[in-house]
C-alpha cells in the first residue's frame, strides 16, 4: 500500500540521524520498546520531550536576560535537560549540555550562557529533523522493520 | 515472603533453578510480576521507564511526585516490592524519600539520576539505596532489579538465622530443602505469598513474618521501646535477636523481625555515633536525671551549635531548673527535641549508644533531655502527670507546642516516675515524652501551658508531630531510666508545628478515663504523622483520645504514665495521619522501655495490638523529611523522625507550614 518510496525515504531519514550523530543508540533502545500495542511509542516520547524541554529552555533563556540569573539556577535546569535528553537519545543536544555544564562548573557565567545558546541550536535542529520524520512515519504506518 | 521458613533465602543463588523446581507456579514466572513503583518528576523519563519496566514484565506504577509516592506506599504497605526514584525532584529530595521508605516500609529503593558524580552516588549509599542508576537508564539495568528484592529478604532471613537458636538448627535442614522454597516464596510474595505462609506456619511463629511477603511488622514506638529496652538489658554487644525476642515477649513478633530491626538499629547507632557530637554527653545527660537542668545535655553547646534554638535552650534550662514550671518554655530541653526525638533516639538507645545521637546535636539534646528531665521532672510531673497522665502525650507531639507538651510529657513522665507510667501504658507515650518537652512541662501537672513551643524544638519537625518519633528515640534512651522518661517521652512534643500541642485534649486530669477524648496527646503522635505530611489535622486527637480510652482500660492506667503511654500510643496511632504509627509506637516503646518494664506489656501489648491494628501511624515520615539526618533510612521510621528532628529548620518550617490543627491541644487547656 504505501509506496516503497516513502518507506525508503523514512528509512533514509532515520539513518541520517545516526550518521550525523544527532541520535544515539538510546534511540534504538526506545524503538525496541515499540510493539503492537504501542506502535507510536517513540513519537509519544519525543512529543513529551519536546514539550517539556521547550518550556525549560524558555525558562532558562528568559532568566538569562535578567540580571539575577545564577549559575545554580541554570545548573538545575541543565540537569533536568540532561536527564531527559540522555533518555531519548538526543546525542548532540546532550553533548552541548555536558559542555555547558563543565563551563558552568568553572564559574563562567558568560561562557555558560553561550553554551546554552549552542545547545538550543542543536535542540531546534533536532526538533526540525524529527518532527517531519514522525509525521511521515505516522502517515505511512510503516511497520517497524528491524 | 519468607516463605515459611526463611530458609529458602539461603539458596538464592540457585533460586532460579529452584524456582522452577519450586512447584509453585509462580516460581517460573519470577521475576515477572515484580511490583515496581517508579518516581520521577520528568515526564519523559517516567514514560520511558514505565515502558521499559513493563517490557521486563514487571507490574509498574508510575508517579511524578515524591509525596504521592509516599502516600501510595503508606496506604498500601505491602503493595510494592521495590521503588525506583529520581534524586532531584521538586517537592522532595529523592534521598529523603529514600529514607522514609526505608524506615517506614523497608522496601529496597533504587536511586537514579543523570548526575553520576561520586558524591551523589555516595549519598545514595549512605542513605541506604540498594542501587544507583545513571540516566539514560538502559533496559538491561532494569532487568535485574529483582535481585535487590531477593537479596533483602535473604538478608532478613539471615538475621533470623543467625540469631541463632536451636530452631535454626532445625531449620537448617529445611532450608536446603526449601531452597526453592524461598525462591518460590519470593514469587509467592509477588504472586501469592499467602500460599507460602500457610506452608510455613508449622515452622514457627515466624510464619507470619517469614514468608517473603510477610506482612511488614510495624515498629511502633512502643514496640521499639520494648526492643530498645531489651537490647539495653542485654547489652548491645550481646543482644541477639532470639534473646531480644524473648525479653520483649511480644506475641506475633518473630525473631526475624527482631533481627532485621536490630540490624537497622545497629546501623542507626553507628551512624549516630559518627555524627553525634556529644555522644557521651547525651548519654550521660540522659541517664542522669540528676539535675533538673539538662546540664548534661549541654544545652548551651547544643544551642550554640544551632541545634538547639536559643529559646529552646532557655526553655530547657528553665525546665531543668524548674521542673515545676515546665510550662512555658518547656524547659524541656526538648528544644532539640526535634533532634532528639527525631526518632533517632529510639535507635539511640540511650543506654548504649547515646552517641548515636548523631542526628546532630539535636538528638543529643533530646537524649539528654529526657533523662535529665525525667527524673526530676517526673517527680514534679507526677502530680501533673497524674492528671495529665494521659495527657502527657499531647505534649509531645506538638513540637512547637513543646512547651506545652512538656507539661504533658512531664505529666507522663511523672507517672513514669511512678514507674509505671510508661510501663503500663506501654504507650510509647513515654517515649514521646522523651522529648524533653514533656519534662518541664509536666511538672505543673501539665501545665498546659506547655508553651513548649520554645522548648520543644522541633522535635516534631514536620508538621506532623514527629515529636513522637522523637520521643521514641528519647524514650528509648531515657527509658532506660525508666522513670525519667515518663514525662519526656513525649517526643512528640517536638513537632514544631504542633504548637498547640496542648491538645485541647485537656489532658484531663484524670487521664485515666478521660483520655478518651483528650487525645491531647495526639499531638505527639500526630506530629510524627504530620511531620511527613504536614497534616496538621493529623492530630486527630480524636483518634488519640479514643485510643487512650482503650489503653486506659487496658492498663488500668493508674500511673498516668501508663495512660499517657497508652495514650501516646494511641495517639500515635490515632494521629494516624498516617504517618508512622510506628513512630509513635516506637516512642511508646521507648517509653515503655525506659520505664524499665515493659510491664506495661500488658498495656503495651494492648497498645501493641492497638498500634498494630491501627493504621494510625504516627507518621514519622514527616520527621524524616524534616530531619536532615538520614537516620537510617531503612531502619526505623524513627530515624526519619530523628532526621526530621534534626532538621530543625525543616521541622520548624514544616511546623509552620503545616498549621497543625492541634489547636485543640493547647496545653494551656489541659486541665491539670
Amino acid at each position: 500500500m504505501e509506496s516503497k518510496h516513502v518507506h525508503q525515504q523514512i528509512a533514509a531519514m532515520r539513518q541520517s540521524f545516526f550518521d550525523e550523530e544527532v541520535l544515539d543508540e538510546i534511540f534504538s533502545q526506545l524503538e525496541q520498546l515499540e510493539d503492537q500495542n504501542n506502535p507510536n511509542f517513540v513519537e509519544e516520547v519525543f512529543t513529551m520531550y519536546f514539550r517539556d524541554s521547550t518550556t525549560l529552555l524558555e525558562t532558562i533563556e528568559q532568566a538569562m536576560k535578567t540580571v539575577s540569573i545564577t549559575l545554580a539556577k541554570m545548573d538545575r535546569i541543565l540537569h533536568q535537560l540532561k536527564g531527559s535528553s540522555a533518555s531519548v537519545g538526543a546525542n548532540k543536544v546532550l553533548n552541548e549540555i555536558n559542555k555547558t555544564r563543565q563551563v558552568l562548573e568553572k564559574g563562567n557565567l558568560e561562557g555558560t550562557k553561550a553554551g546554552i545558546w549552542e545547545m538550543r541550536k542543536e535542540y531546534d535542529s533536532l526538533k526540525a529533523k524529527l518532527e517531519p520524520y514522525f509525521q511521515l512515519k505516522q502517515a505511512n504506518s510503516v511497520p517497524k522493520e528491524k | 515472603m519468607n516463605s515459611s521458613s526463611g530458609k529458602s533465602y539461603m539458596s538464592t543463588a540457585s533460586s532460579s533453578v529452584l524456582w522452577k523446581a519450586g512447584g509453585d507456579v509462580v516460581a517460573d514466572q519470577f521475576p515477572a510480576g515484580l511490583r515496581v513503583l517508579v518516581v520521577d518528576d520528568d515526564p519523559t523519563c517516567l514514560m520511558i521507564l514505565e515502558k521499559m519496566l513493563k517490557s521486563c514484565q514487571y507490574n509498574v506504577t508510575k508517579c511524578n511526585r515524591a509525596e504521592t509516592a509516599l502516600s501510595m506506599l503508606r496506604e498500601n504497605r505491602n503493595g510494592f516490592d521495590i521503588v525506583i526514584s529520581d534524586v532531584h525532584m521538586p517537592d522532595m529530595d529523592g534521598f529523603k524519600l529514600l529514607e522514609h521508605i526505608g524506615l517506614e516500609m523497608d522496601l529496597p529503593v533504587i536511586m537514579m539520576s543523570a548526575d553520576d558524580g561520586k558524591n551523589v552516588v555516595m549519598k545514595g549509599v549512605t542513605h541506604g539505596a540498594c542501587d544507583y542508576l545513571i540516566k539514560p537508564v538502559r533496559i538491561e539495568a532494569l532487568k535485574n532489579i529483582w535481585q535487590h528484592v531477593v537479596r533483602k529478604r535473604k538478608n532478613e532471613w539471615k538475621d533470623f538465622e543467625q540469631s541463632g537458636s536451636v530452631e535454626e538448627g532445625d531449620r537448617q535442614p529445611k532450608q536446603s530443602e526449601d531452597a526453592d522454597y524461598s525462591s518460590s516464596a519470593n514469587e509467592g510474595n509477588w504472586k501469592s505469598s499467602k500460599r507460602r505462609k500457610d506452608d510455613e506456619d508449622e515452622n514457627d511463629e515466624r510464619d507470619d513474618t517469614s514468608t517473603l511477603k510477610k506482612p511488614r511488622v510495624v515498629w511502633s514506638v512502643e514496640l521499639h521501646q520494648q526492643f530498645v529496652a531489651a537490647v539495653n538489658q542485654l547489652g548491645i554487644e550481646k543482644a541477639v535477636p532470639k534473646k531480644i525476642l524473648e525479653l520483649m515477649n511480644v506475641p506475633g513478633l518473630t525473631r526475624e523481625n527482631v533481627a532485621s530491626h536490630l540490624q537497622k538499629y545497629r546501623l542507626y547507632l553507628r551512624r549516630l555515633s559518627g555524627v553525634s557530637q556529644h555522644p557521651s554527653n547525651l548519654n550521660n545527660s540522659f541517664m542522669n536525671p540528676q539535675d533538673a537542668t539538662f546540664g548534661p545535655l549541654d544545652l548551651q553547646a547544643l544551642a550554640a551549635t544551632g541545634q538547639l534554638p536559643a529559646q529552646s535552650l532557655a526553655t530547657l534550662q528553665a525546665a531543668g531548673l524548674g521542673r515545676s514550671t515546665a510550662k512555658s518554655g518547656i524547659p524541656m530541653p526538648l528544644v532539640d527535641q526535634r533532634n532528639i526525638f527525631s526518632f533517632e533516639n529510639p535507635k539511640l538507645r540511650f543506654g548504649e549508644a547515646q552517641q548515636h545521637v548523631n542526628n546532630n546535636k539535636q538528638m543529643n539534646l533530646l537524649h539528654g533531655i529526657p533523662t535529665t528531665m525525667e527524673p526530676k521532672q517526673l517527680a514534679g510531673l507526677h502530680h501533673t502527670a497524674q492528671s495529665m497522665g494521659n495527657m502527657n502525650m499531647p505534649v509531645l507531639s506538638h513540637g512547637s507546642q513543646s512547651s506545652q507538651n512538656n507539661p504533658l510529657l512531664m505529666q507522663m513522665a511523672q507517672p513514669q516516675a511512678r514507674g509505671q507510667m510508661l510501663n503500663d501504658s506501654t504507650v510509647g507515650l513515654a517515649p514521646r515524652l522523651l522529648s524533653p518537652m514533656g519534662q518541664p512541662m509536666l511538672s505543673n501537672g501539665m501545665a498546659t501551658n506547655v508553651s513548649t513551643r520554645n522548648g520543644v524544638p522541633e522535635n516534631i519537625r514536620a508538621p506532623s508531630y514527629n515529636p513522637v518519633s522523637q520521643t521514641s528515640s528519647m524514650l528509648n534512651f531515657p527509658m532506660n531510666h525508666t522513670s525519667e522518661l515518663p514525662g519526656n517521652s513525649f517526643p512528640l512534643v517536638s513537632t514544631p508545628g504542633i504548637s498547640s500541642l496542648a491538645p485541647k485534649v485537656a489532658f484531663r486530669e484524670d487521664v485515666n478515663s478521660e483520655i478518651k477524648g483528650s487525645v491531647g496527646f495526639m499531638p505527639s503522635y500526630d506530629i510524627f504523622n504530620d511531620l511527613n505530611q504536614h497534616k496538621p489535622q493529623n492530630w486527630e486527637l480524636q483518634n488519640v483520645g479514643m485510643m487512650f480510652n482503650t489503653s486506659q482500660h487496658s492498663n488500668s492506667l493508674q500511673g498516668n504514665l501508663d495512660h499517657t503511654q497508652s495514650v501516646l500510643v494511641q495517639q500515635g496511632f490515632a494521629s494516624g495521619q498516617n504517618r508512622n504509627s510506628t513512630v509513635i509506637s516506637k516512642a511508646m516503646f521507648s517509653a515503655g522501655d525506659s520505664t524499665g518494664h515493659m510491664n506495661a506489656q500488658n498495656g503495651n501489648q494492648h497498645l501493641n495490638s492497638l498500634l498494630v491494628d491501627n493504621t494510625v501511624r504516627v507518621k514519622s515520615e514527616r520527621v524524616a523529611d524534616a530531619a536532615p539526618a538520614n537516620l537510617y533510612p531503612d531502619h526505623f521510621g524513627q530515624e526519619d523522625l530523628m532526621s526530621a528532628l534534626l532538621k530543625q529548620q525543616d521541622v520548624i518550617a514544616l511546623a509552620e507550614n503545616n498549621d497543625f490543627d492541634f489547636d485543640g491541644y493547647s496545653i494551656d487547656n489541659i486541665p491539670v
